[in-house]
C-alpha cells in the first residue's frame, strides 16, 4: 500500500516531458549553431549596407569625379578625405556608391529569383506528387528533360532576343532554377500524401487543389525555407556570371558580377581596390547565405530528431 | 574449474550526444560457459544491443565502453581493430537485428560470404564459394550454388536472415551473438529461424547469446536467462527458475505481458510508463518510476545482485513475497 | 542492357527536338532582321541577304531545312555576322580547345574531389577532414569568374609563374590556370557530396556487418562502402557537366583560350543568332549524351536498377 503510494509520488516527481513546438525547437537549434548565427549577422549587415548606403554615400553611383579621372591610380585610391571611401573605378565613379548599388541589384536578383524558383517549383512538385500516377510520371519526365538542357545558354539567348531588361533577368533566372525544388517538393509530397490528415481531408471530400494549398504546401514549408536560403546564393552566382560576361545589367547600373569584371580588367594596372571591395561583399554574402542555409537545414531536418 | 568462455565484468557503455551523455549499459556483469545458451531479455532501449556491440568493438563513433570483457581469459574490450579483427567472425560472430539492411545491397551474396573465409582461413575464392554454398545448404536455402550469384534484394527477409546466420557460422565460431534475429520477420518465419538456431547449437556446439525482447522465443531456446533494464541486470538464472519463479517486479511484468494460449481467460497486462530516459538515470534502481513495489531506498540506492537460490540472482529491494 | 540503352536513346531524341525547336522559335521571333544591325544597308540588299540565307521562307520550311541539314550533314547553319565562316567552322576551331581543358577539369574535379571527400569521411574529425571541409566550404563562394581573376593576380601578376591567358596550341602552362579556375568549385561540390554520402554509408548496418566479419577498415571502405558512397557523386556528374560547359564560357572569355565560349559571347553581343543557336544545340546534344552515359554508369553500379 505504502509502496504503491511512493511509486505514484515518484511518477509525479519525474520531470514532465518538455513539450516544445516544432518551430521553437528549430529556433533553439538554429541559435545554438554559431556559424549560422554569424552568417545571419553578416546578412543583416550587408542588407543594412545596401539599404542605407545610398543615404550616407557622399557620391552618386553614376557621376564621374573629374578630379580623379586620368589619375585614378593616385587620386582614386580609397580615402576618407576625398569621400571615395572605397576609391573610384577606372572611370572615376565612386566605388562605394557603386558597390552599394551592385549589392542592391545582386541581392534583389537573388531573392526575387529564388522566390520565383521556389514558388513555381513547390507548386509543380506538390501537384505532381499529390496526383501521382501518369500525371506525376509525365511532369517529372518533363523536369528530367529540362534538367539535361544547358539552361544558361538558353537564358543568354533569351536575354539577347528579348533585350537585356532587369525583369527578363529576374524571370529568366527564376524560371531555369525551379527544377530542383520541384523534385524535392514532389518527394516530400509523396510521403505527406500517405499521412492521416491528408487522407482525412480527402475522405471528407475536400477539393484536391484546396488540399494541396491548405495541407501539403504548409507542410513543405521547412524544406522550402531551407532550399530557398541555399538557392539565393546560386541565383546571385548566376546573375553575376551573366553580368561578368557583360550580358546582364546594363551601365550605369551594376551588380557584383559586373563590378568583379571591371575590377578584374583593372587588376593589371594595380588598381586592386576595384576588384577587392566588390569581391569582399560577394564572398562574405555567399558565405553567410550558405551558413544560414546549413544552419536552417540542421535545425529543420526531421531526420536529426 | 575452467575459465568461462566469456566474462563480462562491470561493463558500462556511454554515448555522448548533443542532449547529454546516454548511459546505455551500467556496470553489467555475467559469465558464459562454452556451449552455453543465454538469453538477454529486456525492452528496447535497455542496452542489450549496445552490450553486444561493445563486446565486438562495434560501437558507434560517439560510444565509449568501460570495464572488462574477457574472451577465453583474454581481455578484448577496447582492443584496437587490428587485434579484434582476428576474433571477429573467427571466434565470435554476430547476427544482426535487421536482415533487410545488414547485408550489403551492392555485393553478391556469395562474395559477401566468401570474403570471410578468404580472410580468416586463407581460402581461395573458389573454395570459399564452395564452402559458402555448403553453409547455405546447412541453413536450408535450396539451390544454394546458384543463389550465391544473387544480390540481397532478390531474397525475402527470412532468407536474408538465413544467409546472415550461414555467414556467421562460416568459421565455426565459439560464440554466436544473435541480436533480435527474428524481430523483423513474420511469426512463421520466426519459428523456422529459432528451430534453425537450435539445430546450429546442437551441430556446431557454439555458445549462443540470444538478445531479445520476446520472452515467447526464449523459453524453448535458452538454458539461462538474464533480464536487463536501464542497462543493468535485474534478474538472472536458469530459464526455468526465472520463468517459473520470477523474483523481480520487472520480470514479472514482462511475463504477464506475454500472451498465452495455455492459461484461459487472463487479461493481458502491460507495464505502465515508458522505458527510462538514459540521459538521466536515477542513482538507484532504473525501474523505480514504473515499479508497483517501489519504496523508500529504490530511487537512491541500486540494489545489489543477490542470490535467491543457487544460480538464481536478483537485484531488488522489495520483499520476495510481494513479487507475485 | 542493350534495350535499356536504346530506350534511353529514344527518350533523348524528343529532348533534342524540343531544344532545337525551342531555340529556333526564339531566334525566329526575335525582333528585326539579323542583318539590321548593320546600318545603311539598302532594303534591296537586305532582302537579297535574307533570301540568300533562306530567311524569307515560311517558318516550317526554315526549321525543317535546319534540322535536315543538322541530322544529315551535321551542318549547324550559317553565321549571320561572319560571312565567310559558318557555325561548323567556328566549332571546328573552338571545340577542341574547350574539350581539352574541359576534359582535364572534369578529371581533376572528380579524382581530387572524390578522393578528398572519401578520405575526409574515413578520417572523420581529424585535420584531414577539417581541411577537406574547409576547402569545400571555401570553394563554394569562389565560382570560376571569381577564382579566375584571383588566380591570375597571384600566379601571373605577383608570382609570375604562369601565363594569364592565351592557348598556344594547348601547352601545359597555358592549361593549368583555366583547369584550376574551372574545376575548383565542382571539385569542392564533389568532395562535399562524397564526404556526406560516405559518412552516411559508414554508419549503415551492412558496414557494421562487414566490420563484424573482421575485415580491416581499408577493405571495408574499398569493397563495401565505396560503391554505395559514389552513387550520389555519379548523380551529380550530370549537373557538374552542365556547370562546366557553362563555366567554360567564362574561361574562354577571361583567359582568351579561343574555345567555343568565346564565340558564344561574341555572338551574343553581336546578336549573331545563327552562331548562338548552333552552339546551344551542340552543347545540348553533348549534355544529353553525357547524361545518358551517367545513367548507364549508375545502372551498372546499382544492382537494384533493372534494365
Amino acid at each position: 500500500m505504502l509502496a504503491t503510494k511512493t511509486a505514484a509520488d515518484n511518477l509525479a516527481q519525474a520531470a514532465p516531458v518538455k513539450g516544445r513546438s516544432l518551430w521553437a525547437d528549430a529556433r533553439a537549434r538554429f541559435f545554438r549553431n554559431r556559424a549560422a548565427v554569424s552568417g545571419l549577422v553578416v546578412l543583416i549587415a550587408v542588407g543594412l549596407f545596401a539599404a542605407i548606403g545610398p543615404f550616407i554615400a557622399p557620391w552618386n553611383y553614376e557621376d564621374i569625379d573629374w578630379a580623379v579621372l586620368g589619375n585614378v591610380r593616385e587620386a582614386g585610391r580609397p580615402s576618407l578625405e576625398t569621400g571615395h571611401w572605397f576609391g573610384t573605378d577606372a572611370l572615376g565613379r565612386d566605388l562605394f556608391a557603386r558597390t552599394v548599388q551592385g549589392t542592391q541589384i545582386s541581392l534583389m536578383v537573388g531573392i526575387v529569383g529564388a522566390l520565383i524558383a521556389v514558388g513555381v517549383g513547390t507548386l509543380y512538385g506538390a501537384v505532381a506528387g499529390f496526383f501521382g500516377g501518369r500525371l506525376d510520371n509525365l511532369m517529372m519526365r518533363i523536369v528530367d528533360v529540362l534538367m539535361s538542357i544547358p539552361y544558361m545558354f538558353v537564358l543568354i539567348l533569351l536575354l539577347v532576343v528579348f533585350g537585356r531588361s532587369m525583369l527578363m533577368l529576374f524571370i529568366g533566372i527564376g524560371l531555369v532554377s525551379w527544377l530542383d525544388m520541384a523534385r524535392i517538393a514532389r518527394g516530400q509530397t509523396l510521403t505527406l500524401r500517405g499521412k492521416e490528415f491528408v487522407e482525412a481531408a480527402q475522405a471528407t471530400g475536400v477539393r484536391p487543389f484546396t488540399i494541396i494549398m491548405r495541407h501539403i504546401v504548409p507542410n513543405l514549408l521547412g524544406v522550402v525555407i531551407v532550399y530557398s536560403t541555399l538557392l539565393v546564393p546560386s541565383m546571385i552566382i548566376y546573375e553575376s556570371f551573366i553580368s561578368f560576361l557583360g550580358l546582364g545589367v546594363q551601365e550605369p547600373l551594376t551588380s557584383w558580377g559586373a563590378l568583379i569584371n571591371d575590377g578584374a580588367a583593372e587588376m593589371n594596372n594595380g588598381l586592386l581596390w576595384i576588384l577587392g571591395f566588390p569581391l569582399f561583399f560577394f564572398v562574405i554574402t555567399l558565405f553567410a547565405f550558405f551558413f544560414v542555409g546549413d544552419g536552417l537545414r540542421d535545425a529543420l531536418d526531421p531526420k536529426d530528431r | 574449474m575452467t575459465t568461462p568462455l566469456l566474462q563480462i565484468d562491470d561493463l558500462s557503455v556511454k554515448f555522448s550526444t548533443p542532449d547529454g551523455t546516454v548511459s546505455a549499459v551500467n556496470g553489467l556483469s555475467f559469465d558464459l560457459d562454452a556451449g552455453e545458451t543465454l538469453a538477454i531479455v529486456g525492452e528496447s532501449g535497455s542496452g542489450k544491443t549496445q552490450l553486444a556491440f561493445a563486446t565486438l568493438g562495434l560501437l558507434a563513433r560517439n560510444g565509449r565502453a568501460e570495464g572488462s570483457v574477457r574472451f577465453e581469459g583474454r581481455e578484448i574490450l577496447n582492443l584496437p581493430d587490428e587485434k579484434l579483427n582476428a576474433i571477429r567472425a573467427e571466434k565470435i560472430s554476430m547476427i544482426f537485428q535487421d536482415p533487410m539492411t545488414s547485408l550489403n545491397p551492392f555485393m553478391r551474396v556469395g562474395d559477401q560470404m566468401a570474403e570471410v573465409l578468404q580472410l580468416h582461413k586463407g581460402m581461395s575464392k573458389r573454395r570459399a564459394l564452395d564452402e559458402s554454398a555448403k553453409m547455405l545448404d546447412a541453413v536450408r536455402i535450396p539451390d544454394a550454388k546458384s543463389r550465391l550469384r544473387m544480390y540481397p534484394h532478390e531474397f525475402s527477409g527470412g532468407m536474408r536472415q538465413r544467409i546472415m546466420i550461414a555467414m556467421s557460422l562460416l568459421c565455426k565460431p565459439k560464440l554466436l551473438i544473435a541480436d533480435e534475429p527474428t524481430t523483423a520477420l513474420d511469426v512463421t518465419v520466426q519459428a523456422q529461424i529459432m528451430a534453425l538456431m537450435a539445430d546450429i547449437q546442437r551441430d556446431f556446439g557454439a555458445a549462443i547469446i540470444l538478445i531479445t525482447h520476446d520472452l515467447g522465443i526464449v523459453a524453448g531456446a535458452c538454458e539461462r536467462t538474464l533480464v536487463m533494464y536501464g542497462g543493468r541486470v535485474m534478474e538472472t538464472g536458469s530459464t526455468d527458475e526465472v520463468f517459473e519463479n520470477p523474483t523481480h517486479p520487472y520480470t514479472l511484468g514482462l511475463l504477464k505481458a506475454v500472451p498465452r494460449l495455455d492459461v484461459p481467460q487472463r487479461d493481458l497486462q502491460i507495464i505502465p510508463g515508458d522505458p527510462p530516459d538514459l540521459t538521466a538515470l536515477p542513482p538507484g534502481c532504473p525501474f523505480t518510476a514504473r515499479c508497483p513495489l517501489a519504496h523508500e531506498p529504490c530511487p537512491k540506492i541500486m540494489p545489489k545482485l543477490e542470490t535467491v537460490t543457487g544460480t538464481h540472482l536478483r537485484a531488488c529491494h522489495a520483499d520476495m513475497e510481494d513479487v507475485t | 542492357m542493350l534495350s535499356y540503352i536504346l530506350k534511353r536513346l529514344l527518350i533523348a531524341i524528343p529532348v533534342m527536338l524540343i531544344l532545337i525547336v525551342g531555340t529556333f522559335i526564339l531566334m525566329y521571333t526575335a525582333p528585326g532582321s539579323p542583318f539590321a544591325s548593320e546600318r545603311g544597308v539598302p532594303p534591296a540588299v537586305l532582302a537579297n541577304l535574307e533570301r540568300q540565307y533562306g530567311l524569307d521562307q515560311p517558318f516550317i520550311v526554315q526549321i525543317g531545312s535546319y534540322i535536315w541539314n543538322l541530322v544529315t550533314q551535321f551542318d549547324f547553319g550559317p553565321s549571320f555576322i561572319y560571312r565567310d565562316q559558318d557555325v561548323n567552322d567556328l566549332i571546328a576551331q573552338g571545340f577542341p580547345v574547350t574539350l581539352t581543358y574541359g576534359f582535364w577539369s572534369f578529371v581533376v574535379a572528380v579524382l581530387v574531389g572524390g578522393t578528398l571527400g572519401i578520405v575526409a569521411a574515413v578520417r572523420h574529425n581529424t585535420w584531414l577532414d577539417y581541411l577537406a571541409v574547409g576547402i569545400s566550404v571555401g570553394a563554394q563562394v569562389l565560382p570560376n569568374f571569381v577564382l579566375a581573376p584571383i588566380l591570375v593576380l597571384v600566379f601571373t601578376l605577383w608570382l609570375g609563374w604562369l601565363p594569364g591567358g592565351g592557348w598556344q596550341g594547348g601547352q601545359l602552362e597555358y592549361i593549368i590556370l583555366p583547369v584550376i579556375a574551372l574545376s575548383t568549385s565542382f571539385m569542392a561540390s564533389i568532395a562535399r557530396i562524397a564526404r556526406a554520402s560516405m559518412l552516411e554509408v559508414l554508419t549503415s548496418n551492412y558496414i557494421r556487418t562487414a566490420r563484424a566479419k573482421g575485415l580491416p577498415m581499408r577493405r571495408v571502405v574499398m569493397r563495401h562502402a565505396l560503391k554505395p558512397a559514389l552513387l550520389p557523386v555519379i548523380s551529380y556528374l550530370g549537373p557538374a557537366f552542365v556547370g562546366m560547359i557553362t563555366g567554360s564560357v567564362v574561361i574562354d572569355v577571361y583567359f582568351s583560350t579561343g574555345g567555343i565560349g568565346q564565340f558564344f559571347v561574341a555572338s551574343a553581343l553581336n546578336r549573331d543568332y545563327g552562331v548562338m543557336m548552333g552552339i546551344t544545340v551542340l552543347l545540348g546534344a553533348l549534355t544529353i549524351f553525357f547524361n545518358l552515359v551517367v545513367d548507364l554508369l549508375y545502372a551498372w553500379i546499382d544492382p537494384k536498377i533493372r534494365y
